[in-house]
């Protein structure tokens, strides 16, 4: 990060005004929805808000003894791992190779960067077009190779058409990041560890990498969350948290328990789904941070 | 003075001709139905716009089902509900258990002084939107059936009859092992399983499916889909499914698809399947009733109905409450009916509607589309008049999860039930816990 600039105002309330446009987003679009939902989850209501119950930590208890919740945590966590861990790794390794080549670097570039355009949905659906056991073309590639390929009925599959697809949307972001952070390298030190004798291998691990230790960290906290967060269209748009709840993860559950008007279940699972990002991000600081170069 | 008298003369000139010229009050109806279906409900406010001048019926597609549904229900909540919603059949219990939030069938009618008899609806339609009491709490609107639907043309290459689809079990695992020796990858799949392998499986076989007479006798009934003949049915589709016999493509309508592109040579799923099937298939196809056992007594009865219901919703000045009831009337009547009847496969939900699609010679023309309505003609028992339960759109996919978990070999078809109805009784518990008092 660069070194911080600090502004002077003069005045004691401009900094305010400016800032109030922005706070009223947060609060309205964030605090405000977010203490609804706590309220929400200590209440049993009707869809329609006739009847309104307080029953405390009810909502909370019910999801503890739920078992099909505490598998999801599992879910959840093995698929948060492995579309951050694949994500990050895989467009680093891209953003190396796009860093070095000199022709037609646009054209790599623009093609990389296009999924992000695309909505997480979209995504689904055209993941599950591929590699759709009936029809897709993939999957017809796969039984000529003599793999059975049966994402309805085989939870490894599943899991990894939905991975392929959110890891797929999300290289783009990464790979524009470190793109980014490669070119702020100074060229010099990598041309005197080449003069040193290093080889690329080497220069990339003792240079490049540690030098993108910021943009590597802020990767990891954003590439959480979006696979906690933001996957649920790929998610219903593919397996709909199939077969059987092998790939249901937090929030798709928590999106259908809110569609099928379990008001007060539903905002009880994003009171904890906050919770648990809330910890996850207070870790990635806490103990992340420190091994970051700045 | 002149002044005076030429500007009060011209503000009575504009207030003349800007008062409207005649005071239309609007409806608001706030449906699911997209794509072909969308413009059969448009076509629907149109004729009965163009019908009278009193009443405008404004309908706007709000999304799918579960789409809409939390959309009214944000909008009911904010005072600002449309005057007519229509809900999906699983929907149900969570509307009738709203307080005060919407306003009977039979009481807006009676209201609005209209002239209406229960009698006049086919019963397992009407039945399902119906209180204990008798009393019809919400307008069927697009009604489906489960049906069984059958690839002629693959028939014909394994050496099956055609013009004589299986009606029962046996026949079924018979023809599948026909079409599967020919070459068949597919030859039985189901679509929304839940509802016809469970839930109009149970009615067609006269068999309890939840106790309270399928919930309708009160928010304490609990499922039992569990019994005997589920379970027995459930592993003949496992051992199928072992087999290669059945093979499972998918929760919903997905395996339409596979049945629509002649993959699967038999499947069962929504009577409204018609329309598309006559459009798109390259290949003859069949309807016919749902398989049954023929050694269970009491099989066939009748089937469970699907698709959605009108509800009017309260809160609304009573010129709009006429307006609605207005249209009700339109909807039901005979010619409205068989119309719609016949553009869209959904069953007709009055008799003489049916008496007057069966007089014009349709069902000759047509064959197969009578299928759907045979099966729902009859009267109803206490078991088979339909499923009312509340948090029952979670329920259906607990079903998916577990029968899913059967298919892929990692249950036995009595665990996965057993395991489908305790987690489901849980959801009824907390469903009658917060609609209590």
């Amino acid at each position: 990060m660069a070194a911080e600039k600090r502004v002077f105002f003069r005045s004691r309330w401009l900094p305010w005004l400016l800032l109030a446009p922005q706070g009223v987003v947060i609060g309205v679009f964030f605090f405000w929805p977010a203490f609804q939902a706590m309220l929400q989850s200590l209440q049993q209501t009707d869809a329609f808000g006739g009847s309104v119950e307080w029953v405390g930590l009810d909502n909370f208890r019910a999801l503890w003894n739920d078992p099909t919740y505490l598998a999801s945590f599992q879910t959840t966590a093995v698929f948060s791992v492995l579309v951050a861990g694949l994500g990050i790794a895989i467009s680093l390794l891209l953003a190396v190779f796009a860093d070095r080549v000199v022709r037609g670097a646009a054209i790599y570039k623009t093609l990389l960067i296009w999924p992000y355009a695309v909505a997480p949905a979209v995504a689904g659906v055209l993941w599950l077009f591929m590699f759709s056991p009936s029809i897709g073309i993939a999957s017809y590639w796969l039984h000529a190779l003599g793999m059975s390929w049966n994402s309805l009925l085989n939870s490894r599959h599943a899991m990894a058409l939905i991975v392929m697809a959110a890891v797929w949307k999300q290289i783009s972001y990464n790979f524009l990041f470190f793109l980014a952070g490669l070119a702020s390298i100074p060229k010099s030190l990598i041309e005197a560890a080449a003069i040193d004798g290093a080889r690329p291998w080497r220069r990339f691990w003792s240079i490049q990498f540690p030098l993108l230790s910021p943009t590597t960290f802020f990767l990891l906290v954003i590439n959480v969350v979006y696979a906690f967060l933001e996957t649920f269209a790929i998610v219903d748009a593919a397996t709909q948290g199939g077969p059987g709840r092998d790939t249901s993860i937090l929030v798709y559950k928590l999106v259908y328990d809110f569609k099928a008007l379990d008001l007060g279940g539903s905002a009880a699972q994003s009171v904890v789904l906050m919770l648990i990002l809330i910890v996850l991000t207070v870790i990635q600081f806490k103990y992340v941070e420190k091994k970051v170069n700045y | 003075m002149k002044l005076k008298f030429l500007v009060s003369g011209s503000i009575a000139a504009l207030a003349a001709f800007s008062a409207p010229a005649q005071a239309q009050t609007e409806i608001q109806w706030w449906h699911a139905m997209g794509g072909p279906l969308g413009e059969w409900v448009n076509d629907l406010a149109k004729g009965f716009n163009d019908s009278q001048k009193e009443y405008k019926v404004v309908p706007t597609f709000k999304g799918t089902y579960d789409e809409s549904l939390p959309a009214a229900i944000a909008a009911y909540r904010a005072g600002n509900a449309p005057n007519i919603l229509q809900v999906y059949e699983v929907g149900t219990a969570t509307m009738m258990a709203s307080k005060g939030a919407i306003v009977p069938v039979w009481q807006i009618m009676k209201d609005a002084g209209k002239k209406f008899d229960i009698g006049a609806y086919v019963p397992a339609v009407a039945g399902y939107y119906t209180a204990p009491n008798g009393q019809m709490l919400s307008l069927p609107f697009n009604s489906s059936t489960t049906v069984f639907f059958y690839n002629k043309d693959a028939f014909k290459a394994a050496g099956l009859d055609p013009s004589k689809p299986p009606t029962t079990w046996p026949e079924v695992t018979l023809a599948a092992a026909k079409l599967k020796a020919s070459g068949s990858t597919c030859p039985l799949t189901t679509s929304w399983q839940g509802w016809t392998q469970l839930e109009s499986f149970s009615a067609w076989h006269n068999v309890e499916f939840a106790t309270k007479n399928n919930g309708f006798g009160g928010m304490d009934a609990r499922l039992v889909f569990n019994g005997p003949l589920q379970v027995r049915h459930i592993e003949n589709l496992a051992n199928m499914a072992k087999q290669g016999l059945f093979v499972y493509k998918g929760r919903g309508n997905v395996p339409d698809a596979a049945f629509i592109s002649g993959e699967c040579a038999m499947s069962m799923g929504s009577s409204s399947t018609y329309g598309q099937l006559n459009k798109v298939a390259k290949f003859a196809f069949g309807f016919s009733t749902l398989p049954y056992y023929p050694d269970v007594p009491g099989a066939p009865q009748n089937t469970i109905i699907g698709g959605a219901s009108l509800w009017a919703m309260s809160g609304k000045p009573a010129e709009q409450n006429k307006g609605v009831a207005a249209f009700f009337e339109y909807l039901s009547s005979p010619e409205v009916q068989a119309a719609s009847h016949q553009r869209t496969g959904y069953l007709p939900i009055t008799k003489a509607a049916f008496e007057l699609t069966e007089k014009s010679g349709y069902y000759q023309k047509n064959p197969g589309t009578d299928v759907a309505v045979n099966q729902m003609i009859r009267k109803t028992t206490n078991k088979s008049r339909g499923v009312r339960l509340g948090n029952y759109v979670q329920i259906r996919a607990i079903e998916d999860e577990e029968l899913e978990q059967v298919w892929a070999g990692k249950k036995t078809a009595k665990e996965g039930l057993d395991e489908a109805v305790k987690r489901g009784n849980e959801l009824l518990a907390k469903f009658q816990a917060a609609n209590k008092g």
